[in-house]
């Protein structure tokens, strides 16, 4: 290992002597107002109090650090167990690179590399920032597809990119072999620093802004009274606090299992290596553009004169199961045989490379996330214990705007960006078994550089949680995709019929299960299916006075106060207006109410209510998910069935939309029906006890044999739900958007006095006029056979002009076209944002840019409410349920 | 049986069964005539094996016969099994550090037996493999007795005296070996107690003859162990048992016979007790890393002129001439010693009387019935082993026991190469380091790339039992495992398999050069 310290010295002069000795070495800027406390001052006393204390100086510690002074905060304690960025930070590669899976990810990584540019300048530290741009290179179609989807999704944010040929390629970086790629995406704003010296430099900044360090300092645990973070324990001392940063890095999920109250920080190490090389004969120079060549597993750029590449590679070695282990530390060496697959890529990309001479492999471990995305903001429960790790060896790129996002998080109680993909609170305790997260690490690491293709789903860590009649749906050819643990069927392949295999069924075009789901579609419209939605996140609240009705009256945008067994679909909003949860509530009783809510949100929306709910022993909030098994009889002939099995009518003049009622089913008595599918089609839910899922089921498929029931999946769902233009939360709907925005203001109490959370602020909209609008596109001219197809993500074009981006897409049976939800937010001319009409949105050509490829589309308001068969529904009763996850 | 294999056990000559019953052969002959039957200098193995394989190209049937590749795993490794030694097992270090054995039949049943096992009341680890002829019966006893009769044999004094006191007053016993077995590798539960009441009678005896604060010496406690099972095989079938079917069974374990290897491992003493022609082999790494093999035993046939010496001195000079014909014992039995074969003990009156008390199965058994000729001065054949001990040496890294079968089909020298390299490729590969070298990216590439494809190549059999199989069976002229030929050989129909091979027994044990350079 001392090769690798020498090397990364080279890499990295460490600045941090002669700044302290030098004062002349430093902007002027920074004399007298810096207090940082480096090794040789162990002496120091750690404060007894500051108002945050940040755990890990790494580059995303000090970050937030950063952030946080330049947002105005003072009595800012940064703590690192061993030296500055001496962990994940000092051996990472140094690349900062836009081209990342989600747009907000994208976000981040362009505001980083903003931040580290203006950096030397601010604080006076070299950080080896060169804008050397990036090469994302395609060896195949579907590579070069994704990249172009990646490209115009990059140019919504106003990242330049192009999508070159091969031999552009060539012209850009003259060592590589163009003979294999198809063709490759070039991003002219992408960087490379040093990272140990960014790291340095933030940490100045941050001191020069009275951020304290101290190094050579651990935290023990963190001290929570009445879910509060009160104080933090070193091994130095307590300090007390209000507000707690865990970004702790790899060490972070033990450290938030060290205290009293425990933290789940979902995140598992996986060892990483790459190669660094000496000079070439003719060195590389320091601005050739980084190459990440995805097939090839690798990625490189030039280091002194050499090379540094890297990679991804299919079988990951997990590392620190079990937590810190010194003897897995020690045996973290380089591997030259697990490297081998990696090395030969990168010959073959760069043949050049042969005589070219080893200085090290360096194996520095990277934490991974289960979903591949990091964890921020605050955990649930724990009020000012936030959390920024987890960086999917992105590290570097997302630190800068991770940081800025959790700084304004912390100062304002939101950040200012729809990060829900990145929250913390997607995941629960659930997720944090270290057995799944071995596994699916080890799945995660590889899919950074694999190709995603619609709807993919992750293989390891499944059948966590079930429905009890998972064993009967899998015999009947259920095929399984998973949410938040819980497995969900994606469709029925029938018996006989066979589909591809996971891996040649990879496409960006139209998949093999289009006509399957078309069957489903087609059942559902015009006889009965059962989709079996279990995994519906459900709370019951309850009071002995009417202390739930006034608490939902404050957290709900619509109005409670319904007559009993009446269902109300409701946003709770943030005081933005913003949707922090769409739920449908249902009046069980005067004071008990049961809030069914989307799959992944059970850990958010259990702390948004927790959060807003008096102390009050008499109000009782329950998670009863797992009470229940909920059937989705959606078709026609539903009623036909239940009513043949409870002998109770349920002709829509007995049983009312929006209606529920415990009744019998089969045998079993009561069950909740709700007289909704979350579809828009006619049906009912059934909420079932566990114990009788089974039997109602199985009275359920052969009373329903004469109608034609069949299963059906969420594959079909979606296509019916997307057609009828539903918007749902996660997906369509986050923080930022308010009922008016999509449509939703039939669904406010503005009538009412009731205040609400974020009534003011929806109030003041309605007057304003709203800004951005959801609407729903349905593509023209678009072979369903041959293009490619939508996913989400897509630019909208209006009038030739760029005016939004869909959230989701489907292809609907009904209209046999594909129907793109996104939303649209016109700017003037002077940048500010422009107000939507009605009347703007229909005097428009629209055009969805599909990979590069634009087509026409119609945009709409209002669902095709005359094309299908329930015409006589009134207009709100239409748009009845209509959250889902995705 | 089929007429051509009895023709092919004769044209393989040297491995012409191990006992040559003239009836059979002559019933084959009349049979079938076949040109190299009278050939009393038949071509070699090789050749007619050859001459063979081109006639079966020309059957169809044949070529329905291929086997893919992972049937061929699935018969080398039916019959595998692993076994690691911790180094450290909280008492003592370990020099074992573990073994590798296997097995493949050529006859139905396979008459190769092997046993492992650790010994619990004293230190150190039994291997033995054990090759029957003329049934399985024999070899079968001996994977049950014998390494019970060796552990007794090595207990001192006072732990023989605890034994005895327990099963006195009822006390259940220490166990005092614990089986490595393969699931296939079965115990009879039939003759349990019978062999349990001769070996208390054993031990009872080695109490009277032991004495306090003795320790037993290793290499005279194998070859009592050894003559003792033996008299006690033999006596039990004089005596015979009320139960008909026990009976029988005695009468057949004493009516076969089989040869025995055993190797007795303990910190860096290895001994070899060896019966026969089964053999042991020593892996030496030179200084070069390349392997060299150390034979541990002496085969106990013709081909050891000493053993020939014996035999013959043993023997009035009058039967000098009869008793080794055509490099056989009596010119019918190829190993010189033998557990079981009671037909070249007995004496010719004991032999009738113990036959015509028997149960009526074994009148129906020619090869029982039959007296050798020229049967003059009984016995001819000893179980009494030639005890071998070795010193272990850091270079030492494995030691190869393995019935005829294998080192008929491969030079000891090639069998030490091939399980050497095997060991070195799959648990020994050093990590690669580039040090202070200088090495170019190309070089390293080509370096890996090596490494993979030997690690791939050996990673098919992580049992380097199974590997050396592999070689035995498929080897080609080059000394590389041929799949056609390997294929051809294992989808052999069951009554031809004999023909071309012998049951092959393998067991090896790897040595750990840390704790035996440290002792």
């Amino acid at each position: 290992m001392r090769g690798g310290v020498c090397s990364i010295r080279a890499l990295a002069p460490v600045l941090l002597p002669r700044w302290l000795c030098g004062p002349r070495a430093c902007p002027a800027h920074l004399h007298g107002s810096v207090r940082f406390l480096s090794t040789d001052s162990v002496s120091a006393a750690l404060p007894a109090r500051a108002r945050v204390v940040i755990c890990g100086g790494g580059i995303v510690g000090t970050s937030v650090a950063y952030h946080l002074a330049k947002l105005g905060w003072t009595e800012i304690v940064l703590l690192e167990q061993g030296r500055l960025g001496a962990g994940t930070t000092r051996f990472c590669a140094g690349i900062v690179s836009v081209a990342k899976p989600l747009s907000v990810e994208s976000k981040m990584a362009d505001y980083s590399i903003a931040l580290y540019e203006r950096l030397e300048e601010e604080t006076g530290v070299k950080t080896g920032f060169v804008r050397s741009g990036s090469l994302c290179l395609a060896q195949n179609q579907d590579r070069l597809l994704s990249l172009k989807r990646l490209a115009s999704r990059l140019k919504v944010l106003g990242v330049s990119c192009n999508v070159i040929k091969p031999k552009d390629v060539a012209r850009l970086h003259p060592l590589v072999n163009i003979h294999d790629l198809v063709g490759a995406l070039h991003l002219p704003g992408d960087s490379v620093v040093s990272p140990p010296d960014v790291n340095h430099a933030l940490a100045v900044a941050s001191a020069a802004h009275g951020v304290q360090i101290y190094e050579h300092t651990s935290v023990n645990h963190v001290v929570v009274k009445k879910g509060h973070v009160t104080a933090v324990e070193t091994d130095r001392g307590s300090i007390e606090c209000e507000y707690f940063v865990n970004c702790a890095g790899q060490w972070a999920y033990e450290l938030g299992q060290s205290g009293e109250v425990k933290v789940s920080v979902p995140l598992h190490g996986c060892e990483h290596f790459y190669l660094l090389t000496k000079p070439l004969s003719e060195p590389v120079q320091n601005d050739s553009p980084v190459l990440i060549d995805m097939d090839g597993r690798i990625y490189a750029r030039a280091w002194h004169g050499g090379i540094l590449s890297g990679g991804f590679e299919k079988n990951p070695k997990p590392i620190f199961t079990e937590g810190r282990n010194q003897l897995e530390i020690q045996n973290m060496q380089e591997d030259w045989d697990h490297f081998e697959p990696m090395l030969s890529a990168l010959l073959r990309r760069m043949p050049g490379l042969e005589s070219c001479e080893i200085q090290q492999l360096v194996n520095c471990p990277e934490s991974f996330t289960p979903d591949m995305r990091c964890l921020m903001g605050e955990t649930p429960g724990i009020y000012g214990y936030f959390v920024l790790v987890g960086m999917n060896s992105s590290g570097l790129s997302f630190a800068g705007g991770a940081g800025k996002y959790l700084a304004e998080w912390i100062t304002y109680g939101y950040p200012s960006a729809s990060v829900w993909p990145l929250d913390i609170k997607r995941f629960g305790n659930l997720q944090s078994s270290r057995t799944f997260l071995r596994h699916r690490v080890m799945e995660v690491m590889p899919l950074l550089y694999e190709l995603k293709v619609p709807r993919w789903d992750f293989q390891t860590g499944r059948q966590l949680r079930t429905s009890p009649l998972y064993d009967r749906l899998d015999t009947q050819g259920a095929r399984w995709m998973e949410k938040h643990g819980f497995e969900r069927a994606k469709y029925f392949v029938p018996a006989g019929k066979d589909l591809l295999a996971l891996d040649q069924s990879k496409t960006f075009y139209k998949p093999d299960w289009f006509d399957i789901v078309g069957a489903e579609v087609k059942c559902c419209k015009e006889a009965v299916c059962v989709i079996d939605m279990s995994s519906f996140t459900k709370f019951e609240l309850t009071s002995a006075g009417d202390q739930a009705l006034q608490l939902l009256q404050r957290l709900c945008a619509n109005d409670l106060d319904v007559p009993v067994g009446h269902i109300v679909h409701t946003g709770m909003l943030n005081q933005r207006g913003g949707y922090e949860n769409d739920c449908s509530v249902v009046r069980l009783s005067k004071n008990s109410f049961f809030i069914i809510s989307p799959t992944d949100q059970q850990v958010h929306c259990w702390s948004w209510i927790k959060k807003h709910m008096p102390s009050d022993p008499q109000l009782h909030l329950e998670d009863v998910s797992w009470k229940y098994t909920a059937l989705n009889l959606i078709g026609p002939r539903a009623m036909d069935v239940l009513s043949e099995l409870s002998y109770v009518s349920m002709t829509p003049e007995h049983f009312p939309s929006l209606f529920c009622k415990e009744m019998s089913v089969g045998y079993a008595n009561g069950i909740r029906v709700m007289s909704m599918t979350h579809t828009g089609e006619p049906g009912f839910m059934l909420y079932i006890p566990i114990e009788y899922a089974l039997h109602v089921y199985n009275e359920v498929m052969s009373v329903g044999q004469k109608y034609g029931i069949r299963n059906a999946g969420y594959y079909a769902l979606r296509s019916l739900r997307i057609e009828k233009f539903f918007a749902f939360w996660g997906q369509d709907l986050d923080s930022f958007t308010t009922p008016l925005e999509c449509g939703r203001e039939f669904r406010v109490k503005f009538d009412k006095d009731t205040d609400f959370l974020g009534r003011d602020a929806l109030l003041r909209q309605r007057v304003e006029g709203v800004s951005r609008r959801f609407v729903m596109l349905v593509l023209e001219d678009h072979d369903t056979e041959l293009d490619v197809w939508p996913w989400w993500g897509e630019p909208i074009y209006r009038n030739g002009e760029l005016i939004g981006v869909t959230t989701s897409s489907a292809y609907s049976y009904t209209l046999q076209r594909h129907v793109c939800l996104g939303f649209l937010s016109p700017t003037n001319t002077d940048g500010s944002p422009a107000a939507v009409t009605a009347d703007f949105i229909n005097r428009g050509d629209y055009e969805v840019d599909i990979a590069g490829q634009k087509f026409p589309a119609k945009a709409k308001l209002y669902p095709f409410s005359s094309l299908f068969a329930q015409q006589k529904r009134r207009k709100d009763d239409m748009e009845l349920s209509n959250f889902q996850s995705k | 049986m089929a007429a051509t294999s009895q023709v092919f056990r004769v044209i393989r000559g040297r491995r012409f069964g191990r006992i040559l019953v003239p009836a059979i052969t002559c019933q084959n002959c009349s049979r079938s005539p076949h040109p190299c039957i009278s050939a009393t200098q038949p071509h070699s193995f090789e050749q007619r094996w050859r001459h063979q394989v081109r006639g079966y190209r020309t059957s169809p049937a044949w070529h329905t016969y291929y086997l893919t590749p992972p049937q061929v795993n699935s018969i080398l490794k039916a019959n595998e099994y692993s076994f690691k030694v911790p180094e450290f097992d909280g008492k003592n270090l370990s020099s074992v550090m573990g073994f590798d054995s296997n097995q493949l039949p050529a006859n139905a049943p396979i008459e190769d037996r092997r046993s492992a096992s650790t010994c619990l009341q004293t230190r150190g680890m039994l291997y033995g493999v054990f090759d029957g002829h003329a049934g399985c019966a024999c070899a079968q006893a001996l994977t049950e007795r014998l390494f019970y009769y060796i552990a007794v044999s090595l207990l001192p004094h006072e732990t023989l005296m605890e034994l005895e006191n327990a099963v006195e007053s009822g006390r259940p016993l220490h166990p005092i070996l614990q089986w490595h077995k393969h699931p296939n590798d079965y115990f009879s539960k039939e003759a349990s107690r019978l062999y349990f009441s001769s070996l208390r009678t054993y031990w009872q005896e080695l109490l009277d003859l032991s004495v306090p604060g003795e320790q037993p010496d290793v290499a005279e406690a194998l070859v009592s162990a050894f003559k003792r099972l033996d008299s006690d095989i033999s006596l039990e079938a004089q005596v015979g048992d009320p139960n008909a079917f026990l009976h029988y069974w005695v009468l057949r374990v004493a009516f076969s016979g089989a040869t025995a290897c055993v190797a007795h491992v303990d910190g860096n003493e290895l001994h070899i007790a060896n019966t026969g022609d089964c053999r042991a082999v020593l892996g030496v790494q030179e200084p070069d890393g390349s392997f060299s093999a150390l034979t541990l035993t002496n085969d106990h046939n013709a081909q050891n002129e000493s053993e020939m010496k014996r035999v013959r001195s043993e023997h009035p000079l009058s039967e000098a001439k009869s008793v080794v014909k055509q490099d056989r014992l009596l010119g019918l039995l190829m190993p010189f010693r033998a557990f079981g074969d009671v037909k070249f003990k007995w004496s010719i009156e004991l032999q009738h009387r113990v036959l015509e008390s028997g149960p009526d199965q074994l009148h129906e058994n020619e090869h029982a019935k039959f007296i050798p000729p020229n049967y003059h001065t009984p016995p001819y054949l000893t179980a009494e082993p030639e005890v071998t001990r070795h010193h272990l040496r850091p270079q030492d890294r494995f030691l190869v026991l393995g019935s005829d079968g294998l080192w008929e089909t491969l030079h000891r020298q090639e069998v030490v190469r091939i399980v050497g390299e095997h060991l070195t490729g799959v648990h020994q590969q050093q990590p690669v380091s580039v040090g202070g070298y200088k090495v170019t990216l190309g070089q390293m590439q080509g370096l890996l790339q090596e490494r993979k494809a030997r690690i791939s190549s050996t990673f098919e059999d992580q049992n380097a039992a199974t590997h050396l199989i592999r070689h035995a069976v498929g080897n080609n002229e080059f000394g590389m495992v041929d799949h056609e030929r390997l294929s051809k050989m294992l989808s052999l129909p069951e009554e031809l398999a004999r023909m071309y091979r012998d049951d092959i027994t393998i067991i090896i044990v790897q040595f750990n050069p840390h704790v035996i350079s440290g002792q």
